[in-house]
């Protein structure tokens, strides 16, 4: 699956965009409680990647993660249940906006500790691939995950052990208020080098970049290759976290913030299809997307007696805590 | 009289502490446009060499604290979310507090950890809603989780004079209290306090559980004469007083929202019988055994410890024996 394919690029970014205003709306409306962290602007990343992955190959996403969890191929319908809480979310209620994740379609989880997935994800793809899968990975992470130490030390497994990973850093420019340059010392790509990785910058607002980089990371990696990284140059459009909405944070002149905005993923693929296919495939997500919010709000709410289903896979039943 | 909120009663301490200590220097993430709102006009008042904004770099900045530390400084260090202490538990148990034993006393290690917005924050799910206080008390490190904006305030003025290591919980649910605060003065750590005085049982709560335990007692005045007992701090605990309310009332239920086994209300529980010949069979409420929160409103909620339960062990306790 390494071909160009505009319209399917195109209506994944259109999916995300729409399905992240479709949620913001939510979270206003008191559907979705604890806010969310906006993918918007950052679209083009999560839909060129994984436009060149096969389904079994195997993602890990952030706490900005509604995007990959999308462009991996999860019902939005179910993944909109599970930001409403419903038990006919993805994760059951059990999950919400951070934790998102659908085996099914290769993705083991959105994560809410930043710099924590990639060596989950190395792991993962390390124990399939012994297995005889013939698969590989992807992690995605910000910019603020390259200073963590757990992150490094995953580049340094994956290298010294040849897993096919391909490590994605969504470079905004900030971990929440503090910009890239405060905060990184030498490069996010010279990290790869130092682990001998090879590393490739890309414009991540535009997919079908994105994509491209992706399938000659993900060939050479299927051929035998070691791990990768990408760099995808980004902005993020909107609030590090919806509760920026309530309370103002000063840290992105407003001229940057318009310029960022300029260069949209939406227009940019959206320009490559003919205006007529463009208007079908909105309509067609649209539609997607009311049903989407339609079965997410009739979806029940979990019962509190079960909050402990789940908790241990052993069957484990855990002493409850009243008197 | 000044109403004073929890979140400012922090902000207040710190700047008090800085202007009175030149050694004091605060470090965490977006802590220069106070994201969290605590560090709030720190920046300007003390400039970036004493308010550091740090990379997502936790378990190196942890031990970087302790590093200035040994050489003269009293770091306070910011936390997001409670459980990047997980994340920087062996920086703080297995080398800032055991250090000064360590080296034969060649050292002190006076940092101060911060947590604003431990516990539950609705919708924050499962790795972001942990009360891991028990924790740093069975490892030894003194942990104090302040009720109320007074002893938010005089809590975390303590802990950043104290010179050994101090992890401050200031829980999600009592961050937006606001409380009428006459004197800000320094409350000394390892001093509990009954917050309302009672004849039948004393009711040990922990952090903002304490305000829920109040309401409780009112709504059982009727029945019942309910003391309540807040310990402010966990380690050290304050053993003689708690004696001395056990002691009078007989009776004892601990409601705690750090997980069951283990936790601190099972050392209360078993401090208490060691010493105290109770009237009927201690009780507490907590959250279970290995408690995930789940995301959903309602899941979230049943796993915290709640008021009708609180009430039920209250009433239990009575009718025992
Ligand atoms: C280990 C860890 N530290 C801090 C946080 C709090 N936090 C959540 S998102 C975030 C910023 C992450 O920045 P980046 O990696 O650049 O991703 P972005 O938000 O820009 O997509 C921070 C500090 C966390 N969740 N986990
Ligand atoms: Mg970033």
């Amino acid at each position: 699956m390494t071909g160009s394919d505009p319209l399917r690029l195109y209506r994944t970014v259109r999916l995300i965009r729409r399905f992240e205003e479709r949620a913001i709306e939510l979270v206003r409306a008191g559907q979705i409680v604890g806010g969310i962290h906006p993918y918007l602007g950052q679209e083009g990343i999560a839909a060129g990647v994984c436009a060149a992955l096969d389904r079994e190959d195997l993602v890990t996403g952030t706490h900005r993660g509604h995007g990959h969890v999308l462009a991996k191929g999860a019902d939005p319908a179910r993944m909109l249940a599970e930001l409403c809480g419903r038990v006919t979310g993805l994760n059951r209620g059990r999950g919400g906006s951070m934790h998102a994740a659908d085996f099914g379609v290769g993705v083991l989880g959105a994560n809410a500790i930043v710099g924590a997935a990639g060596a989950i994800l190395t792991g993962a793809v390390w124990e399939r691939r012994r297995r005889g899968a013939d698969i590989v990975g992807v992690t995605f992470f910000g910019d603020g995950a390259v200073n963590e130490g757990m992150l490094l030390e995953a580049f340094n497994l994956a290298a010294l052990w040849r897993v096919p990973v391909l490590f994605v850093c969504e470079n905004n420019g900030y971990a929440t208020t503090m910009p890239v340059e405060g905060a990184v010392a030498g490069t996010i790509a010279g990290r790869a080098a130092a682990f001998g990785m090879p590393a490739v910058a890309v414009d991540g607002q535009d997919p079908e970049a994105v994509r491209e980089v992706t399938a000659a990371a993900v060939a050479r990696m299927r051929a035998g290759g070691g791990p990768e990284l990408v760099e995808a140059r980004t902005y993020r459009f909107d609030a590090h976290h919806t509760f920026e909405h309530q309370v103002r944070l000063d840290y992105r002149p407003p001229e940057e913030v318009a310029e960022g905005r300029s260069r949209d993923p939406v227009d940019i693929a959206g320009a490559r299809l003919d205006p007529a296919v463009r208007a079908e495939v909105d309509a067609a997500v649209e539609a997607e997307l009311d049903a989407a919010v339609e079965y997410a709000l009739a979806g029940p709410h979990p019962d509190p007696a079960t909050a402990l289903d789940h908790l241990y896979a052993s069957g484990l039943t855990a002493r409850t805590g009243g008197g | 009289m000044p109403r004073l909120s929890y979140r400012r009663a922090l902000t207040r301490a710190l700047a008090d502490e800085m202007a009175r200590d030149e050694s004091v220097v605060v470090l965490g993430e977006d802590i220069r446009v106070a994201a969290a709102n605590v560090t709030t006009g720190l920046l300007k008042k003390f400039g970036p060499e004493r308010v550091r904004d740090t990379p997502l770099s936790e378990q190196a900045f942890t031990s970087f604290a302790t590093g200035a530390a040994l050489a003269g400084a009293r770091p306070v260090v910011e936390f997001q979310i409670p459980s990047l202490l997980f994340l920087v538990f062996e920086q703080i148990v297995n080398h800032a507090h055991k250090f000064p034993l360590m080296t034969g006393g060649q050292c002190a290690v006076p940092v101060t950890y911060v947590v604003p917005g431990s516990g539950s924050r609705t919708g924050w799910a499962g790795q972001h809603s942990d009360h891991p206080y028990a924790l740093f008390a069975h490892v030894g490190v003194t942990t104090v989780v302040p009720a109320t904006p007074a002893d938010a305030y005089g809590l975390l003025v303590s802990a950043i004079r104290c010179d050994d290591p101090v992890v401050v919980f200031a829980p999600a649910g009592a961050l937006d209290l606001r409380a009428d605060v006459t004197d800000l003065t320094p409350v000394p750590l390892g001093r509990g306090i009954v917050r309302r005085p009672g004849a039948d049982v004393t009711v040990v709560a922990v952090g903002h559980l304490v305000h829920d335990a109040l309401a409780v007692a009112e709504e059982l005045a009727g029945q019942a004469s309910v003391e309540v007992f807040d310990p402010r701090t966990l380690y050290p605990f304050d053993w003689d007083g708690l004696f001395e309310s056990v002691s009078r009332t007989g009776r004892l239920v601990v409601v705690d929202d750090g997980n069951r086994s283990c936790g601190i209300a099972g050392e209360i529980i078993a401090t208490v019988v060691e010493r105290v010949r109770l009237a009927a069979p201690p009780r507490r409420v907590t959250r279970p055994d290995g408690a995930v929160l789940p995301f959903a409103p309602a899941l979230d909620r049943a796993v915290q410890p709640g008021r009708d339960q609180l009430t039920a062990a209250i009433q239990l306790t009575l009718k025992d024996g």
